[in-house]
């Protein structure tokens, strides 16, 4: 039996992958993969996320240079946004504009 | 106090079937487990690639060959992607790694188990990938976000597998006396084996109920187990191949096929390292490595080359 090897030269930066499936959509995050430098993270992200032709475009950007929004401080965070109800259509009302007798006739 | 809160929030979102993100508040216990649960699932695709690979460079046709070459590929896929979850727990890769290398971590026992002929390749896909299947379905829907996403993937890349292997297996059921011969001798090794890949019984599954109250996993061992058995049985039957336990009957009050017991003995003797290829399988990871690692530097000497020239020209 060989011994056991040093695994520490496996632990490359992580990368996340966002993956556009077809023209016009957004890209959307797949998952992450390690790699060395950006270009071998994208190779390693095409052989892992598009095998079977499922992508046109890819972003590839190092995992730490992501700010994301932390869970305890959602309430406040997003709070602001909730109580501003005049933001959707429906906090308005006004008349319902409809065919005339004429125009509806002409249609059929 | 605050934790028991925390606790209680916790598993109301649960109930109300949200995801639980890397980021979320989770009680430690519930980390640990996943963590153990999903590096342990990723250390078996990784695994898995040795019985297959072995019959790779022996495929009796170029189209059987580049159907084995992809599936094993996606296997590689499915540890990767595995990994990556785990990592968002808070470990890293290489720990996961060198739990494996050292023999600490366990894997899924039915890669203990040896690959002997060509029809074995056909028994595998149809009935291991199969149970893998049945399970990974469940576990796409599982409460933590991550663990979920990956096995959604994976479930899309299985069919194909479960779909090769069952094709190798309804083509030798139809050819000559010794290749049915050899498929029944297959399907009659296999069968048992993939029983047991969905673990023991619930009442001697110490984690079960626990990863069930947390959404981990949504149905026991025991009926998942069972839902693989109905599907196979018809499969086999459209197949033309038999499947080898005497006891297997129909019952139409509850619409299950009854089995018999599964050989418990073997399987724990499996586990405690005792199957036919526990150490080669070991081996072959071990010298992999090793082997790879030129892989390794010549990619980091890649990387740090590239960043020089873009200094020097920046
Ligand atoms: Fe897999
Ligand atoms: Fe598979």
């Amino acid at each position: 039996m060989p011994e056991c090897p040093n695994p520490k030269d496996t632990q490359w930066p992580i990368w996340e992958v966002f993956v556009q499936e077809k023209s016009g959509e957004p890209h959307q995050h797949a998952g992450s993969i390690h790699a060395p430098d950006s270009e071998m993270a994208l190779q390693n992200a095409r052989d892992i996320f598009a095998r079977r032709g499922e992508a046109v475009s890819m972003w590839v950007v190092q995992s730490k240079h992501i700010t994301a929004t932390i869970p305890e401080d959602n309430p406040s965070f997003f709070e602001p946004a909730a109580d501003k109800i005049y933001r959707h259509p429906q906090f308005y009302s006004v008349p319902r504009a409809k065919r005339t007798d004429e125009e509806r006739r002409n249609k059929e | 106090m605050e934790d028991a809160n925390k606790l209680k929030e916790f598993e109301a979102r649960i109930e109300r079937g949200e995801k639980i993100e890397p980021k979320d508040w989770m009680p430690e216990r519930y980390r640990t487990q996943l963590i153990r649960m999903i590096s342990q699932h990723a250390h078996s695709e990784i695994v898995g690639m040795l019985p297959e690979g072995n019959w790779i460079t022996r495929a009796p046709s170029l189209r059987r060959k580049m159907s084995l070459l992809a599936k094993v590929q996606d296997e590689a896929g499915h540890g990767l992607y595995l990994y990556c979850a785990a990592e968002t727990l808070g470990v890293d890769r290489s720990e996961l790694v060198g739990e494996f290398l050292s023999g600490k971590a366990k894997y899924s026992n039915i890669f203990n188990y040896p690959t002997l002929t060509w029809a074995d390749i056909g028994a595998i896909g149809w009935l291991v990938d199969g149970a893998a299947i049945v399970n990974q379905t469940m576990l796409a829907k599982c409460s933590y976000g991550p663990y979920s996403r990956a096995n959604l993937r994976i479930c899309k890349e299985e069919t194909f597998h479960k779909v090769q292997g069952y094709e190798i297996v309804c083509t030798m059921a139809q050819g000559r006396p010794a290749q049915r011969k050899m498929i029944q001798d297959a399907v009659n090794r296999w069968w048992w084996p993939s029983l047991m890949m969905f673990g023991p019984h619930d009442k001697n599954s110490p984690n079960s109920a626990e990863l069930m109250k947390w959404k981990v996993k949504l149905f026991s061992n025991d009926d998942l187990r069972q839902r693989f058995v109905n599907l196979t049985v018809r499969q086999a039957r459209a197949a033309g191949v038999t499947l080898p336990d005497p006891d297997l009957k129909y019952n139409p009050e509850t619409d299950n096929w009854e089995f018999g017991e599964i050989n418990w003995d073997e399987f724990w003797s499996v586990v405690r390292g005792n199957g036919p290829c526990n150490r080669d399988r070991m081996r072959a990871r071990r010298r992999a490595h090793v082997e790879g690692a030129w892989v390794r530097e010549a990619a980091d000497a890649y990387a740090a080359k590239q960043r020089a020239k873009a200094a020097k020209s920046a």
